[in-house]
């Protein structure tokens, strides 16, 4: 008897339920499906999510986030933005690059942006941020070995994909264009331009891996080493924070780690920025302006797509003189007056 | 005919039902009713508890893509739900469902992109090895334990291990590495290995695949193996009492080496049919702790097929319904985890259940 009267009863606040979820609007809305990183990775999501975010702020738009737990979630989270009705679908990362164009295949009528992603044929409903992040990396690599008093510095990465690769070409390149000018040698551990392998993780979640691997370049003489891995690299630093900024320091990647992970600032050399919060809100304004093209957008030096963060913490151990050095690099590469890969 | 008697006797008994799905319902009613109100607690407002409620609802069974949605996400939870619960029945505790799952999804990739043959013969032939995969990994923890005393709990999890590593190996092998690519991906299955999806003439974008139809009827072969056929007898009298059943002219060595080899089987199953009807191609995460949560089905079914069906229709329910939470009410994923075990806690907890609602077992 009892249970019968339950049923009623759940019944009846579930009908009430659903007339309640009847009250969407029809505002724009901008929505973002992080990669397995999650939202608060301190690294791409969470830029990407700050683009979002700023649209918001600045533009009165809705927006909508889904985080992946494992990468069979990229197709039915961007599936089901998709029936969300979303105006402008943020794909993160490099490896949502097929799920994004199945969806956007299958869905001409969405507008889709993907960082980190630039398809060999344009889709007209797709728009593709790339960074040419080599080239702030080029002036942390040149700005390591300066620093370096081990005279060597080790990088690692994530999975050996082009976005993670193009960190550590331009690092390996700074430190070589730092031997030839000063006649040194210092060594880069974990990354061999030349053979394109080195040293990966082949995950982007996993701190333990991250504490691991910098541990590993530290004990064969590294002090500085650039983690290029998302969250992963927050394993790094906490191993930097108990070694002592002195003994190990890291380079942080994407986003200022000074800013995103202010409890350790103190291990942070600077951060290669990789500025997709700007361009992820200039995408969104051009879906909502009406000015959107399928296409690729590079992220340069020159406009500001990516950029080395302020030493913070560890100015100190930046010499007026290499800090002015780095900042003549930066110009010459916008001018075209260093190549890098020599 | 027969068969549906017995089914219809079978659920007529109190024990039973209240074993199989009272427990587990009000489990997950109550579970889901704490995680609301943890929301509440942290600061939500009660609007937006009640439209993560609804959002659970109709993201999971509310339209016919969201109960597509359930089902492809519950068919490989099946599938190593069913191997768990045969491991269960025979006394053993099988971690390994994950590692099972990534050889069976493996040697699916294999097959799939290997030969190019007709459609029905492929797809036969890509599920077969998959299966046949999972049953040789699952074999040897089986066969550890069956010879040496080995406890399967720690070899499953040594072997799951090895199989992620054996994966990141796999996929940086020219031979299966996709063309011009540097990360761990493997090439694509060709289309005929594919499992077609099942609502595809309504609209193609419906994900819901063969798999689950071939996962139902793996519930009732399941369910006969166990309690209808001599090798299910000793499996179970062997979960009961080893020695026992060595009384009784069993040999346990065998029955457990079988039993694993057969809960590998349905895991490596489960592997080749997210190879085959959901992605396609392998990367390192596809397993995506499918192996882990299906434990929790296992347990939350009672180790009973027809119970493990509406577990793993369930945890789909969840997953589906989960992501529909995060974009409607911006609720973080994490609290689906949440809800997930603490329908494991009360599950796990039987005896809480029948206290807190004594007036429901009378």
């Amino acid at each position: 008897m009892n249970f019968k009267k339950i049923l009623k009863i759940f019944s009846g606040a579930f009908a009430g339920l659903l007339i309640m979820a009847i009250n969407s609007a029809n505002a724009f809305t901008a929505c973002q499906v992080t990669d397995v990183g999650g939202v608060d990775d301190k690294s791409f999501n969470q830029t990407a999510w700050k683009g979002v975010q700023d649209a918001v702020a600045k533009h009165g738009v809705e927006s909508k986030l889904l985080e992946s737990k494992a990468e069979t979630d990229y197709e039915p989270h961007l599936n089901s933005m998709v029936s969300a009705g979303c105006d402008i679908i943020v794909a993160v990362g490099f490896m949502m690059g097929e799920a994004t164009k199945n969806a956007a295949e299958a869905y001409p009528d969405t507008k889709f942006t993907i960082i980190d992603f630039a398809y060999a044929e344009t889709l007209a409903n797709v728009k593709g941020q790339v960074s040419a992040t080599d080239q702030a990396a080029f002036l942390a690599g040149y700005l390591s070995a300066g620093v370096s008093k081990t005279g060597m510095v080790g990088t690692f990465g994530g999975i050996n994909i082009p976005p993670v690769t193009a960190f550590m070409d331009g690092f390996a390149w700074g430190v070589k264009h730092y031997n030839k000018v000063k006649g040194t040698n210092v060594q880069v551990l974990g990354w061999d331009p030349d053979a394109r392998d080195g040293l990966f993780t082949n995950n982007f979640d996993s701190l333990d891996d991250g504490r691991a691997f910098a541990q590993n370049l530290y004990d064969e003489g590294a002090d500085i080493v650039l983690p290029v891995a998302g969250p992963v690299g927050l394993g790094s630093a906490s191993l930097a924070a108990e070694l002592g900024s002195d003994k190990l320091k890291i380079i942080g990647v994407d986003a200022d780690m000074t800013m995103t992970d202010p409890t350790r600032k103190e291990v942070y050399l600077t951060s290669i920025l990789k500025h997709m919060d700007v361009t992820t809100l200039s995408v969104i304004e051009e879906v909502k302006s009406g000015n959107f093209s399928g296409g690729v957008i590079v992220g340069t030096l020159e406009n500001n797509g990516v950029g080395l963060a302020p030493y913070h913490s560890l100015a100190n151990v930046v010499s007026s003189e290499l800090a002015a050095e780095v900042e003549e690099l930066r110009k010459g590469i916008i001018s075209g007056s260093i190549v890098m890969n020599k | 005919m027969k068969f549906f008697i017995y089914l219809s006797n079978y659920f007529s008994n109190r024990e039973t039902i209240q074993e199989i799905f009272l427990i587990p319902v009000i489990a997950t009613l109550l579970a889901i009713f704490l995680g609301l109100l943890l929301l509440i607690v942290s600061g939500s407002s009660t609007q937006i508890a009640l439209t993560a409620l609804v959002a659970l609802f109709t993201g999971s069974f509310g339209s016919l893509s969201a109960i597509s949605e359930t089902f492809t996400a519950a068919t490989p939870l099946i599938f190593a739900a069913l191997g768990i619960a045969v491991g269960f029945r025979a006394g053993l505790f099988n971690i390994g469902a994950e590692g099972q799952i990534i050889l069976g999804g493996m040697a699916a990739v294999v097959i799939g992109f290997s030969f190019q043959l007709p459609f029905a013969i492929h797809l036969i032939i890509i599920l077969l090895s998959g299966a046949l995969f999972g049953a040789f990994y699952a074999f040897i923890a089986g066969w550890l334990k069956a010879t040496t005393g080995a406890h399967e709990v720690i070899t499953t999890i040594m072997l799951n291990l090895i199989a992620y590593r054996l994966l990141d190996f796999f996929l940086r092998m020219p031979a299966i590495q996709k063309e011009g690519r540097n990360d761990p991906i493997s090439k694509s299955i060709f289309e005929t290995a594919e499992l077609p999806r099942i609502l595809y003439l309504l609209d193609p974008n419906l994900r819901v695949h063969m798999g689950f139809l071939i996962a139902i009827v793996a519930v009732f072969f399941v369910y006969w193996l166990i309690f209808h056929t001599t090798i299910g007898y000793e499996f179970r009298a062997v979960g009961k009492s080893v020695e026992a059943s060595k009384y009784g002219g069993i040999n346990p060595a065998i029955t457990i080496v079988l039993a694993m080899s057969i809960a590998g089987l349905l895991a490596g199953l489960a592997g080749a049919c997210q190879i085959a009807g959901v992605l396609g191609r392998a990367t390192p995460g596809f397993s995506a702790g499918i192996g882990f949560d299906a434990i929790a089905v296992a347990l939350l079914g009672r180790a009973h097929p027809i119970g493990v069906l509406f577990a793993g229709i369930l945890f789909g329910a969840l997953i589906a319904g989960g992501r529909a939470m995060q974009v409607s009410a911006n609720v973080s994923l994490d609290l689906i985890t949440v809800i997930q075990a603490l329908i494991i806690i009360f599950i796990a907890a039987p005896i809480l259940i029948r206290k807190l609602f004594p007036w429901i077992f009378k």
